[in-house]
């Protein structure tokens, strides 16, 4: 009988078998420990949203039926509800882009010992409620409100406007709460860019403007794109400011979301609406993602 | 050579040549700071109707919110919440993290960006769903409804915070220890959690601000001797303008403030 001796190369073969065995059981453990997320996760939203993505589906005679969908398209106010959202949302944007990026290069600028400091004025209104910083305007912007003395006392204009519970309200109270989401990101990107870079186009001749607008700006477009898509989308989806300071007159999507189950407990048109705001977030992120690479970006606003 | 004529950047532009850039910053810092504090002096006005500034002052606000039992209910409440939230947020979004962080598995990528889900899907629907769902299972109005629904929105910021702490970090400083003999276990416990300690913390007070402060899934599922104090204070925002909400809102701010400034002197403190 011959004795099995394992070669020196024949040892390592084995090892390694003996390894990678190891090696993936290792793994299947360690992913064993995101099961409690996954779990809690899969209760509160894949579940549900799964549920009401199956009910957008069931007539009112609880067969299948697309008149959920149907009614979207027939119907006008479901048509000025989505103008009213898309354009809430694109005019936020553009209010947040035009305040926050010159912001953003401000503190993106200042010497170190500063940072920290002004930091925090964007960084408290972040981790302010929302309910509060509402509040606030909605006393703020009221017919009596500080807002209204200060413009006449100034001579602006000579009799309180009205400044709430209509759009000009909704605007205020949106770009206040999205303003740091656009911030943060955006001066993440920009404290990326290289000096240097700056230094080497004006090196070369470019005047101050032109190397802004031909070096630092293309280089702080991904961030800017990044926060700019975080607050289209959170827009989309928002709730407690138009509600407040809409005062009933700007419908958005989630607005109507909540009066149909209020009024009328329609689930199925409720949940129809539901998924396509939930399709009109994920095709802008898609779509956007296709143009523009910020993983980190979208994530970076710890 | 005064500050005004020094270059402020690589392009020679010097502070006097875009001053008109620290105006505009600070006249946009102030517009994002004052009406988050503007509650403050708003809260000791002696008026039913928010005069500002005050003409007189007073705590009366203060009072009627410590002496109103559905106040007391359910601030009592929402900082049960808070609490139970940061308790079971953190560890659990750590662990994933850090499980997801390390794995290298083909699947981890997927897991994680199903875990981040939360942040994605429109609050709204969140809502709703959560509303239905819970209500087949009994858990509307319930602690344990509104824990659970809390730490599905604060899981994903915990993730978020740590894999970025994980990044940072060198992982081969673990690989040491379990050379040496300890197991991934004490490994974890004794050599990475101690430099992650500051994420951990920030993640923790983030997940009790995300509960306390969450609003639209609170509305439609607590209710009853379990209503969030948000849920008060959004009901109260649609009647009529209660001075009441001022004194709480101030309270809600100087909650947010002192988190904030711990996590930003534990963030400078950082080696």
């Amino acid at each position: 009988m011959r004795r099995t001796i394992s070669t020196p190369g024949q040892t390592q073969a084995l090892n390694e078998v003996a390894l990678s065995g190891q090696e993936r059981r290792e793994q299947w453990t360690l992913l064993g420990l995101s099961t409690p997320a996954i779990l809690v996760i899969a209760i509160v939203v894949l579940v549900p949203v799964g549920w009401l993505f199956y009910l957008s589906f069931v007539g009112s005679d609880g067969q299948f039926s697309l008149e959920h969908y149907k009614k979207m398209v027939e119907y006008k106010s479901y048509a000025r509800v989505f103008m009213t959202t898309f354009q809430v949302s694109l005019l936020t944007t553009l209010i947040c882009i035009v305040l926050g990026y010159p912001l953003a290069y401000f503190l993106a600028h200042l010497p170190g010992r500063w940072t920290g400091l002004f930091m925090l004025a964007v960084l408290l209104p972040f981790w302010t409620s929302l309910l509060v910083r509402t509040y606030a305007w909605l006393v703020l912007l009221q017919r009596k409100g500080l807002l209204n003395d200060l413009a006449m006392q100034i001579g602006l204009w000579d009799s309180p406007i009205k400044l709430v519970h209509n759009m000009t309200g909704t605007l205020i109270g949106m770009a206040h709460i999205m303003l740091p989401f656009l911030v943060l990101p955006l001066y993440g990107a920009m404290k990326k860019i290289e000096p240097d870079m700056m230094h080497a186009a004006s090196n070369l001749g470019a005047s101050p403007v032109r190397s802004f607008w031909n070096v630092y700006f293309p280089l702080s477009v991904s961030g800017l794109v990044a926060g700019a898509l975080i607050v289209f989308v959170l827009c989309l989806g928002f709730y407690v400011t138009p509600a407040v300071l809409g005062g009933g007159r700007v419908v958005m999507v989630a607005t109507q979301i909540t009066a149909i189950l209020e009024y009328q407990f329609d689930w199925g048109a409720a949940s129809a609406l539901g998924v396509v705001l939930l399709v009109a977030t994920i095709g802008v992120l898609y779509l956007a993602g296709r143009f523009f690479k910020f993983d980190s970006a979208l994530f970076g606003k710890g | 050579m005064s500050w005004w004529t020094q270059p402020a950047t690589q392009t020679q532009i010097t502070h006097g040549d875009r001053f008109w850039l620290y105006v505009t910053a600070a006249i946009i810092m102030l517009l994002l700071v004052i009406p988050t504090f503007i509650v403050v002096p708003m809260s000791f006005s002696d008026s039913q109707y928010l005069a500002f500034p005050p003409e007189t002052w007073s705590v009366r606000w203060y009072e009627e919110y410590f002496e109103s039992r559905k106040w007391m209910r359910a601030t009592v409440t929402s900082v049960q919440i808070g609490v139970l939230t940061m308790l079971v947020a953190t560890p659990l979004g750590t662990m994933a993290a850090y499980a997801l962080f390390v794995s290298g598995h083909r699947a981890a990528r997927a897991i994680f960006m199903l875990l981040i889900t939360p942040m994605i899907v429109p609050v709204i629907l969140i809502a709703i769903g959560a509303f239905y769902a819970f209500g087949r299972i009994g858990l509307n109005n319930s602690i344990t409804g509104l824990v659970l629904a809390h730490t599905a929105m604060a899981a994903p910021l915990v993730m978020i915070l740590i894999t970025a702490a994980l990044r940072s970090y060198d992982l081969n400083q673990e690989r040491v220890a379990r050379s040496l003999g300890a197991s991934r276990v004490k490994a974890f416990f004794l050599v990475t959690l101690p430099q992650i300690k500051f994420s951990v913390v920030t993640a923790a007070l983030l997940s009790f601000l995300t509960s306390f402060d969450e609003v639209i899934i609170s509305i439609f599922i607590s209710g009853g001797s379990n209503a969030t104090l948000t849920k008060h204070m959004f009901a109260a925002l649609r009647d009529f303008i209660d001075p009441t909400i001022a004194a709480i809102s101030t309270i809600m701010v100087a909650v947010s403030t002192v988190l904030l400034l711990t996590t930003q002197f534990i963030g400078g403190k950082k080696p």
